[in-house]
């Protein structure tokens, strides 16, 4: 547990940034300049909010097959964010539906219960948000509320067992050690289905490509729920309650929803209404890394379009490239296989044997045989972004 | 996590987050208005202000109105009903950049 005074030099530290690099850039949608500010152990990010600090990964970071610890985007709802003492950490494991209440240290977590590694992509619900047209309200994410990375941690599956689940439990709710200013704004909670929770790929990780986790990353442990959005893998864990009923919380009941059947994707049946419903996977969706429209490709030059292609875990199946408006498609080809719930990079040589402009569509299928579609689904809360990306490059 | 932020502590630590939060995103200027300094003054109490530029394409006076009462009754904010009026009125005059 922190201090009172972790908790207070953290009020301040949460917000005592890194120093500010001052860049415009233009975005591929020319929605306007983005500025680079670097929070303390983090590089340069673009800076969607100081506070809560909203920071999004740089095209260039989303080259690697893994993002740096580094360069991982920041995302939170609340201002108070603790530096936790990992010697002092305590993650409490109980709740109705738990038989045998537990009281877990880092040591305990590490030394207790068998380690696993995943590699599995963690990408915000509002990726992209901010291309969404007609735009709609909300931190105004462009591609890198995202990264892929190897979580190592702790199935929750086998920290569950331990705690005794019940038969009559239904959801199991998380509560992180990030914090609301005021006493009257909802704590930051999540719920998912039991199913979910003592699904093998529900980690408690503590560490992230190898390291600790980054302090904005959600040291000393976070939940990752692979193939999930990002929204359920709650940071800072200190509490885990696995309930009989389904949880009542603002951030469940009120927020992160979308409009009931309009989405493929796993149901959260409990949090289920005829209008909306929580969202859950992440839905097929590709980046082109490599080139952004506005590129300058050399008339006759070997070029080659890169970058990568996910889904909530299906994996992906096909990469497609199209360079004559949508009319005919060209298989990339893919990369290394790092997992179901990573993504796939992908690679296509492009034709520059005639100079003008060079219109590039990609799109990627999955396994289960999901396409990325043409239009946009509209949600007034911008969620689930996945449309063919269209980059124009000139050749000259 | 909240318990440890109660009484006393909650106040230390609210002034602290003011006063860091002044320090370090004075690069933020709102557009000069009347009620500016209201709107900044609460709205930083829990956030930087530069959600109020980010969103403000997004935003007309109805998305203004519609976000403050968001912020007062999902979030909790400590906003009198003339003082909403007030940052309303700055927010729609100054920051309505919807077409």
């Amino acid at each position: 547990m922190p201090t009172r005074r972790d908790l207070l030099l953290a009020a301040g530290g949460g917000v005592l940034l890194g120093s500010a690099t001052r860049r415009a850039l233009a975005d591929d949608t020319g929605a306007g300049a983005e500025e680079l500010g670097a929070l303390p152990g983090k590089k340069p990010l673009i800076r969607r909010a100081w506070r809560p600090p909203n920071y999004e990964t740089p095209l260039a970071d989303l080259v690697p097959a893994f993002t740096a610890n580094d360069a991982f985007f920041v995302r939170y709802h609340l201002s108070v964010i603790p530096q936790i003492d990992v010697d002092t950490w305590r993650l409490k494991v109980g709740g109705v539906g738990a038989q045998k209440p537990l009281v877990l240290t880092l040591q305990d977590l590490k030394h207790d219960f068998k380690r696993v590694t995943l590699a599995a992509v963690n990408q915000c619900s509002g990726n992209r948000r901010g291309l969404f047209s007609p735009r709609v309200p909300g931190v105004q994410w462009g591609n890198g509320a995202m990264g892929n990375a190897e979580w190592s941690g702790v199935r929750l599956r086998e920290v569950l067992e331990r705690a005794g689940v019940a038969a009559a439990a239904v959801e199991v709710v998380f509560n992180g050690a990030d914090a609301p200013v005021l006493p009257s704004t909802p704590d930051f909670l999540k719920s998912i289905p039991i199913e979910r929770a003592l699904d093998e790929n529900t980690l408690i990780a503590f560490e992230m490509n190898g390291h600790p986790l980054p302090h904005w990353n959600g040291a000393p442990a976070r939940l990752v729920v692979a193939g999930w959005t990002g929204t359920y893998w709650v940071k800072h864990l200190t509490e885990i309650r696995v309930d009989t009923a389904p949880f009542d919380g603002f951030w469940v009941k009120g927020a992160y929803r979308i409009p009931t059947g309009a989405f493929p994707g796993a149901r959260f049946k409990t949090q289920e209404t005829p209008e909306t419903t929580p969202i859950t996977e992440i839905l097929v969706n590709s980046l082109i890394t490599s080139h952004v429209s506005g590129a300058q490709l050399k008339h006759g030059g070997r070029v080659e379009l890169a970058g990568k292609a996910w889904d909530g875990g299906a994996g992906i199946a096909a990469v497609e490239i199209s360079t004559d408006g949508r009319q005919s498609w060209q298989p990339a080809e893919l990369g290394r296989d790092l997992g179901r719930f990573a993504w796939r990079e992908f690679r296509h040589r492009l034709d520059t044997s005639r100079p003008g402009a060079l219109v590039v569509a990609v799109r990627a299928r999955s396994r289960d045989g999901a396409m990325q579609p043409e239009k946009l689904t509209p949600n007034p809360a911008g969620y689930h972004h996945n449309i063919v990306q269209t980059v124009t490059l000139e050749v000259g | 996590m909240r318990g440890a932020l109660a009484g006393a502590a909650f106040a230390v630590a609210l002034a602290l987050v003011c006063v860091a939060a002044l320090a370090d995103e004075d690069s933020i200027r709102l557009r000069d208005g009347s009620g500016r300094d209201l709107t900044a003054a609460r709205c930083a109490i829990c956030h930087s202000v530069d959600y109020i530029p980010a969103n403000a394409p997004v935003m007309n006076r109805s998305g203004w109105q519609k976000a403050i009462q968001k912020m007062r009754d999902k979030f909790g904010a400590p906003i009198t009903d003339e003082e909403a009026q007030q940052i309303l009125d700055y927010l729609a005059g100054s920051y309505a950049g919807k077409p």
